[in-house]
């Protein structure tokens, strides 16, 4: 698949926007006043921000607002659905923070639950596709859970947490690329299946449809990058997962926490990258391409 | 709406026989020329005399090799487009409505006004049969032409798709195939016709009829009746006198 760099933005921003969030809501930082505007913004700026940059790889944005009518089929629609509904229910908690309202804790916990619910939607996006066998796997909610807490932990300098949680993403990660490899030849689907010709022998591309480029070819059998997939994958997890807990364990906290953050948020972008450029759709059967 | 409707009154779709299919891509012409007016955007290209064209087509022929156990090498042609799935996972996953089956005749459409072009769509189809424009950016498919299938302007042979029309050796039918009694579900029990990538689940309308079996020439030439010429009288005598010596 195409990684195109406004989906890779949108779900790593919007990831961590929630992770983030869950934890100021269920009162991690015990900020008030002026820097609880600061705190609640920087998760706000994150969450919206990557939800914005989703628009961007749209034919036609200004229709944008009719991805919330089909709810009850469509996990994209469902996933703008609740990342709405989480953003509002967040804001009586922020509101609480800063102008000290003394809300019940209990509705920030609610608040952060939903911030997993949006998370998890987004990744029913992927997850849901029964052509690209390795997103259509339990282990990609998984993956974008672990990823959003593991960055939100980080960012709200929770150390423990966040060494529990890391240690989940680089196993989660690890278990994505294993299960990932596999996929694709369990589903079962080859240029037989696909043909149907199968039946009377072993069929190979013989000539191509088209001598030029098409949609299909650049959106969907895109092949780039795998010579360095190797490298990518220990870097995804050495930078994701391993490097931000030992920084913030010896770093004190302020510092700490920025050069943590940065160095998950190269590995979370390395992850997201390959995440799109290593799956493979079966359209790319008819082409012989995979 | 994208709730697929539990039964379809007809399944409208096509038969493709692939033991007549030349390759001639008659069929991709006349579907990009049908829908460069009729229904919705026009089907665009980029760069049509450059370097490096590209286009949106609803409509592809691929050629495949096929090496049987026993037999000689084939070529099959094989025509690839929307298949009007009975569980489209296109429609579900659109987000906007604009992806819908119809009800009456099960042929899936998109939309145009509530496409966002988000692409999903796209992506859910394993047949590749949805290509996004790039000038209009919404999502193009075929439509089994329903601007002519039920056009009363149009003489009442030309109510079929366009690539139907025009395929100059008849490898493409269009009819009911929900029907057992059509001409389409005759043909697809007699030859048995196939579903393409079954394991997708997405119980496709479209059926594929396979490449019959080839003739094998015998070994032996065919003139060899005419060769095995049996003398008679004197030269008759003399070959049998020769032969013993």
């Amino acid at each position: 698949m195409h990684p195109a760099p406004s989906v890779i933005i949108f779900t790593v921003l919007s990831g961590l926007g929630f992770g983030f969030l869950a934890f100021v809501a269920a009162g991690a930082l015990p900020v008030s006043g002026w820097p609880a505007v600061v705190v609640w913004g920087l998760g706000y700026g994150l969450a919206v921000g990557g939800l914005a940059a989703s628009t961007f790889h749209l034919g036609n944005p200004q229709r944008a607002l009719l991805a919330f009518s089909q709810w009850r089929t469509s996990w994209l629609s469902r996933e703008a659905w609740t990342s709405v509904i989480t953003l509002m229910l967040l804001a009586p908690m922020a509101l609480s923070d800063w102008l000290g309202l003394g809300l019940p804790r209990a509705m920030g916990w609610v608040a952060a639950v939903m911030c997993v619910v949006s998370v998890i939607a987004t990744s029913m996006i992927y997850a849901q596709i029964k052509a690209v066998p390795r997103w259509n796997h339990w282990v990609t909610p998984a993956l974008f859970g672990a990823f959003s807490l593991t960055g939100g932990a980080l960012l709200a300098g929770q150390v423990r947490i966040a060494a529990g949680l890391a240690v989940v993403l680089a196993l989660v990660l690890v278990l994505a690329f294993r299960l990932g490899d596999r996929q694709f030849a369990a589903r079962g689907a080859t240029l037989g299946t696909a043909t149907g010709l199968d039946r009377i022998g072993a069929p190979e591309v013989f000539e191509l449809p088209h001598t030029g480029g098409n949609y299909l070819l650049r959106e969907m059998i895109h092949v780039v990058g795998r010579k360095h997939a190797r490298r990518l994958r220990q870097i995804a997890v050495i930078f994701a997962a391993v490097l931000p807990v030992m920084v913030l364990a010896v770093l004190p906290v302020h510092i700490g926490i920025v050069v943590a953050v940065a160095l998950h948020l190269v590995g979370a972008f390395a992850a997201r990258w390959l995440f799109f450029a290593e799956a493979e759709h079966v359209v790319g059967l008819y082409y012989g391409m995979r | 709406m994208t709730m697929l409707p539990a039964a379809t009154e007809k399944k409208l779709g096509l038969l493709i026989d692939l033991d007549t299919c030349v390759g001639c891509h008659a069929c991709v012409t006349a579907c990009k020329g049908w829908n460069d007016q009729g229904y919705g955007a026009p089907l665009s290209d980029q760069d049509p005399y450059g370097a490096n064209p590209s286009g949106t087509f609803l409509n592809r022929v691929h050629s495949y090799q096929v090496q049987p156990a026993d037999g000689a090498p084939q070529i099959i042609n094989f025509p690839r487009s929307c298949l009007h799935c009975e569980d489209a996972p296109c429609v579900t996953v659109c987000p906007t409505g604009a992806s819908y089956k119809r009800a009456e005749d099960g042929i899936v459409l998109v939309n145009e006004d509530a496409c966002i072009g988000c692409g999903l769509c796209a992506w859910a189809c394993p047949y590749g049969a949805r290509e996004m424009d790039a000038d209009a950016g919404v999502m193009k498919k075929c439509t089994l032409c329903v601007d002519r299938i039920y056009n009363d302007n149009l003489p009442e042979a030309d109510r079929e798709p366009a690539c139907v029309r025009t395929c100059p050796t008849g490898a493409r039918h269009f009819g009911d195939l929900g029907d057992p009694l059509s001409a389409v579900s005759k043909l697809v029990a007699e030859r048995s016709g196939y579903d393409l990538m079954p394991e997708m689940g997405t119980k496709p309308t479209n059926k594929y009829l396979p490449p019959r079996k080839k003739d094998r020439p015998d070994q032996a030439s065919l003139l060899a009746p005419l060769l095995d010429i049996k003398a008679t009288g004197f030269a008759g005598w003399l070959d049998k006198v020769l032969g013993k010596i």
